[in-house]
């Protein structure tokens, strides 16, 4: 499935890259489309990026809700006018017939609070399962996109559960000699999960939440915009762990998002300086 | 002038979200209309419809052009000096031979002649989109480069635009109007060329586009009530969902599917809820009126295998949600109230308000002092009985006691379902869920029904509890919000209420006043508590003016004694007696009036503690003794006037209102009579001031019920 996109996406000028070597929380995340969204400059890529969220684990009990998967994302910059067509003719690409299944476009508005951005646009559904995000981006930390770019997120293991016609993500066929998604994953979700809820040391996440926004404070201060965002990703996923410890009150939570949101949008704004884009 | 022709626009889009679409329609109808209306055009009706990916209006019976218009501007006088006249001339641009001269002014006239309808609309439909006033709105593609990019709901795709069979040439945003559009996404995804207004619904129906949004919630909720009865079910009927799913499809195909019973287990309204705002699924119930384990949803597709993969896809996702709602319904269950409960000092009620424990605790006790003090849970509450000591009429003092410690119970867990998985995950499912708990974990049935429902009501139809544990817990909830928020000068003001607290005073409003409590309103809340009830009482049909003269008064901290007041009012003067002491009343008050004579200060009747002889007026009156200047009409009505005001002040202090006015309505005869035979305006100043303040005794004492003068008729 993943080779099937990467050569349907390759074929419509797409440089196929490979996953980000960080925990993040989406796709999005990838400095191919966070940094990349920013300026003039035409850029189409597209990339399997695995997620985590820890809020997410059900101790490997829930059908189809994990804290670790797998998003293959598309970055499209402008967004092409036939940009819907475009992604119908993937899910075509990869075996989903639409005289059998009921596609539907529903509003879903996409707002990152950590990144300072937002898009509209909608979750795509296949037969009432969401497996897609579609989104047009119109802000990026906190500067508004010129142009906008499409965004395609697609849910890999929802669209295999799909085209394998399996109830849950742990059956899963992961080759074709019987071994599982399941056989692969369970374990670790099981011991992610116990590990995000229960385990992690909150001293430790907190003193490395400081830390990695000092030293994205240090990169900025070096004019490094990359290793400053890469930091900033960092404070966001510590962050999550923190959410998932629930040692994070109501109130400290929106300053904990503040605090990323300006870390990113730092970082953004030192990567449009590097580049000499006015806002 | 030619004849009349139809006008179609159509503007396509990539799909736009099912909840904007009606207004989108009202928006296009008012925009446009008022594009005609500056051009001096008429349509003879405006049609609206709205699908996912068009939004379409059509205009019926346009002239083809719009009148000539001659217009007229005045000047100066034709002698008028030469400054003036070289300022009009330069305003009008005109020169002094093109002015016209009538009795003895210029005027400018000029000429606009009639346009034609089609250049009208050619710029009108740029204007109309550029206008749109969406609640959220994007740019796209490669014009994005600029900000000032045109703004659309979603990437605008095309134009139709025909004034009868003929193009109307336009053009937005690098989108050329013209006659092509296209039909349903996956059934007739090619471009289909509209002929005009006349075979535009028609030609889209036959590429598998219902262009009508009211048709298609027809087809779905047919579909759905058929396929639900076919299974031996009966759909569970939602208006929203109906207009909802109109809104996401343009060919609708309804399709019933079964879940896993097991599911069953859940509360249905977790079902139900997570089936409809998830997955927007009807549901269905069965001979006995339970929830089935069947779900209707609504495909956008005539699928070659009649539906089976798309109701078997649908199937699976709701068992994922299902299991999720079970796995939080279960984990919850596991975890009593009371320790939830304790974790709601980790969330921030208001930052000036302290925690949700903080508010918890103050509920509980006000619950509980709303039932020890026998405000709620006394004894009948009728209107004859209103006077009655609190004490008096309690039930035993244990069941009481009982009451006051239910009520306390049930509020100190009411919030605890706030730290719950299922409220996380559904929050509109608060109060139910902890009633749900509380049940399954053993607490009173009574504490687990406040719990349930101590949020309602919660709109205008929404039932009031009667429950006293339920409307103690309920009541000091809404109090405890109103008068902490006043404190911190957080009132509503405008349209601003972010506390919702309008809604809250409502509630409150409706639990003191169907339970009959006698309840005395904190001054702090008073006047807007008194606003409130205004508006409740005047969309219940009460007249406004019977409200004004009641609430004028002031000073009234009791609503259910007010709105008694209130009713014995609109029974009175709708009498032959009401009518007529009315107007009695308002010929002394418009005399009075006439006088300056100062009106009486405001009337301690409205707290029940009236003075038998209520205004100093009345003294007056009585002062000169019963010589021979008192005529026998004026001797009457002051006899008419000693025997009623105590009369109607007793009445009032036991709130017997009827009483009252029925005791004010002996006076109507004598004032009559008094107006047919004596003069007020006497020569003797001395008769004069005792005559007036006679009738200010007259209208003090009809003041004691209500403000006469702010009843209309």
């Amino acid at each position: 499935m993943i080779l099937r996109l990467h050569q349907y996406w390759s074929e419509r000028g797409c440089v196929i890259l490979q996953p980000y070597d960080m925990e993040m929380g989406a796709g999005t995340f990838h400095t191919a489309t966070t940094l990349r969204a920013l300026g003039p400059d035409a850029w189409n890529a597209a990339f399997v990026q695995p997620c985590r969220r820890p809020t997410d684990g059900r101790y490997g009990e829930n059908p189809n809700r994990l804290q670790h998967y797998y998003q293959y994302q598309v970055i499209l910059k402008p967004s092409p006018p036939d940009l819907q067509e475009l992604y119908l003719g993937s899910l075509q690409a990869i075996g989903i017939d639409f005289s059998r299944h009921d596609i539907r476009f529903v509003e879903d508005d996409w707002e990152s609070p950590t990144l300072g951005a937002w898009g509209l646009g909608w979750e795509v559904w296949c037969d009432g399962m969401e497996v897609t995000q579609f989104t047009y981006f119109q802000q990026m930390g906190g500067f508004d996109m010129k142009p906008v770019a499409g965004e395609l997120t697609y849910g890999l293991e929802r669209l295999a559960m799909y085209i394998q016609n399996k109830d849950s993500i742990y059956d899963l066929a992961f080759n074709d000699a019987g071994v599982t998604y399941g056989d692969v994953f369970l374990e670790n979700e099981r011991q992610m999960s116990a590990w995000n809820f229960e385990v992690a040391d909150t001293d430790t996440l907190f003193d490395q939440f400081r830390k990695h926004a000092a030293e994205c404070e240090n990169c900025l201060a070096a004019k490094l915009p990359i290793p400053a965002y890469e930091q900033a990703i960092k404070a966001s996923h510590t962050f999550n762990l923190l959410q998932a410890r629930g040692v994070i009150s109501v109130a400290e939570r929106q300053a904990y998002i503040g605090r990323v949101r300006d870390l990113a949008k730092a970082s953004c704004q030192a990567y449009m300086e590097k580049n000499g884009w006015a806002a | 002038m030619g004849g009349m022709t139809d006008f179609l626009l159509e503007l396509r889009s990539e799909e736009i979200p099912a909840r904007m679409q009606a207004k989108a329609r009202e928006d296009l109808a008012r925009l446009f209309g008022a594009e005609l209306e500056r051009a001096g055009l008429r349509a003879g009706g405006l049609t609206t419809y709205a699908t996912p990916r068009r939004l379409t209006l059509i205009a019926r019976d346009l002239p083809d052009a719009t009148e000539a218009v001659s217009e007229e501007v005045k000047g100066p006088k034709a002698g008028a000096p030469p400054q003036a006249l070289e300022g009009f001339l330069r305003k009008t641009g005109l020169t002094r031979e093109q002015l016209v001269e009538r009795d003895g002014i210029l005027f400018a006239i000029s000429e606009r002649p009639g346009r034609a309808t089609i250049d009208v609309l050619a710029e009108a439909i740029p204007a109309v989109i550029r206008a749109f006033p969406w609640p959220k709105s994007m740019r796209w593609g490669s014009a994005s480069q600029s900000t000032e990019s045109l703004r659309w709901v979603r990437p605008l795709q095309g134009i139709v635009a025909l004034f009868g069979e003929a193009i109307v040439p336009c053009s937005i945003a690098g989108i050329d109007a013209g006659a092509t559009t296209v039909g349903h996404r996956f059934h007739h995804p090619g471009a289909i060329t509209i002929g005009s207004a006349a075979d535009y619904v028609e030609k889209l129906r036959a590429c598998h586009v219902i262009v009508d949004q009211d048709e298609r919630q027809s087809i779905i909720a047919l579909g759905a009530t058929m396929a639900a009865s076919k299974a031996g079910l009966t759909l569970v009927r939602d208006e929203g969902l109906l207009a909802e799913n109109a809104g996401l499809t343009e060919w609708p195909v309804p399709l019933l599917g079964r879940f896993d019973a097991d599911f069953l287990s859940v509360p249905p309204e977790v079902i139900q809820l997570t089936a409809r705002v998830n997955q927007k699924y009807f549901v269905c119930r069965d001979a006995d009126g339970r929830l089935a384990n069947a779900f209707v949803c609504t495909a956008n597709v005539d699928a070659v295998d009649g539906g089976a993969m798309i109701v078997e896809g649908n199937r699976k996702v709701l068992a994922a949600r299902l299991s999720d709602a079970r796995f939080f319904y279960d984990t919850d269950l596991k975890v009593p109230l009371a320790e939830q409960a304790t974790k709601l000092d980790r969330i921030v009620f208001h930052e000036k308000l302290g925690t949700v424990a903080d508010k918890v605790d103050r509920v509980a006790k006000l619950a509980r002092w709303l039932v020890e003090e026998g405000i709620v849970g006394g004894a009948s509450l009728d209107v004859a009985n209103l006077n009655r000591h609190p004490d008096e009429g309690r039930g035993p003092a244990t069941e009481r006691a009982q009451l006051a410690d239910q009520a306390e119970r049930a509020a100190r867990l009411a919030k605890a379902d706030l730290v719950t998985g299922m409220v996380g995950e559904f929050p509109e499912l608060q109060g139910l869920m902890g009633g749900y708990y509380a049940a399954a974990q053993g607490e009173d049935e009574t504490v687990a029904n406040a719990i349930r429902d101590h949020y309602k009501p919660v709109g205008q139809g929404d039932d009031v509890p009667t429950d006293p544990v339920t409307v103690a817990v309920s009541l000091a909830d809404k109090l405890d919000s109103l008068e902490q928020f006043f404190a911190i000068g957080q009132a509503p003001t405008g349209s601003k209420d972010p506390f919702a607290l309008r809604r809250s005073a409502l509630g409150a409003i409706r639990l003191i006043t169907e339970n009959g409590l006698r309840y005395r309103v904190p001054a702090a809340l008073l006047d807007f508590f008194a606003d409130r009830l205004k508006v409740q009482q005047r969309e219940a049909g009460v007249r406004h003016d019977l409200i004004d003269a009641v609430f004028a008064l002031g000073g009234e901290d009791d609503l259910v004694r007010l709105l008694a007041r209130v009713r014995a009012l609109q029974a009175f003067v709708g009498t032959d007696d009401g009518a007529n002491l009315l107007a009695g009343y308002k010929r002394a008050a418009n005399i009075l009036k006439k006088e300056n004579y100062a009106v009486a200060p405001a009337q301690a009747g409205a707290r029940g503690s009236v003075d038998p002889a209520p205004s100093s007026a009345g003294d007056d009156s009585r002062l000169r003794g019963p010589d021979g200047d008192v005529e026998p009409a004026e001797a009457a009505l002051i006899a008419a006037l000693d025997a009623a005001e105590p009369a109607a002040g007793a009445a009032i202090a036991r709130e017997d209102f009827a009483a009252a006015m029925a005791a004010l309505a002996t006076l109507r005869a004598p004032i009559d009579t008094f107006f047919d035979d004596v003069t007020v305006n006497d020569a003797d100043p001395a008769k004069r001031a005792a005559r007036l303040a006679l009738l200010a005794r007259v209208r003090a004492a009809v003041h004691g019920v209500a403000d006469f003068s702010r009843i209309e008729g």
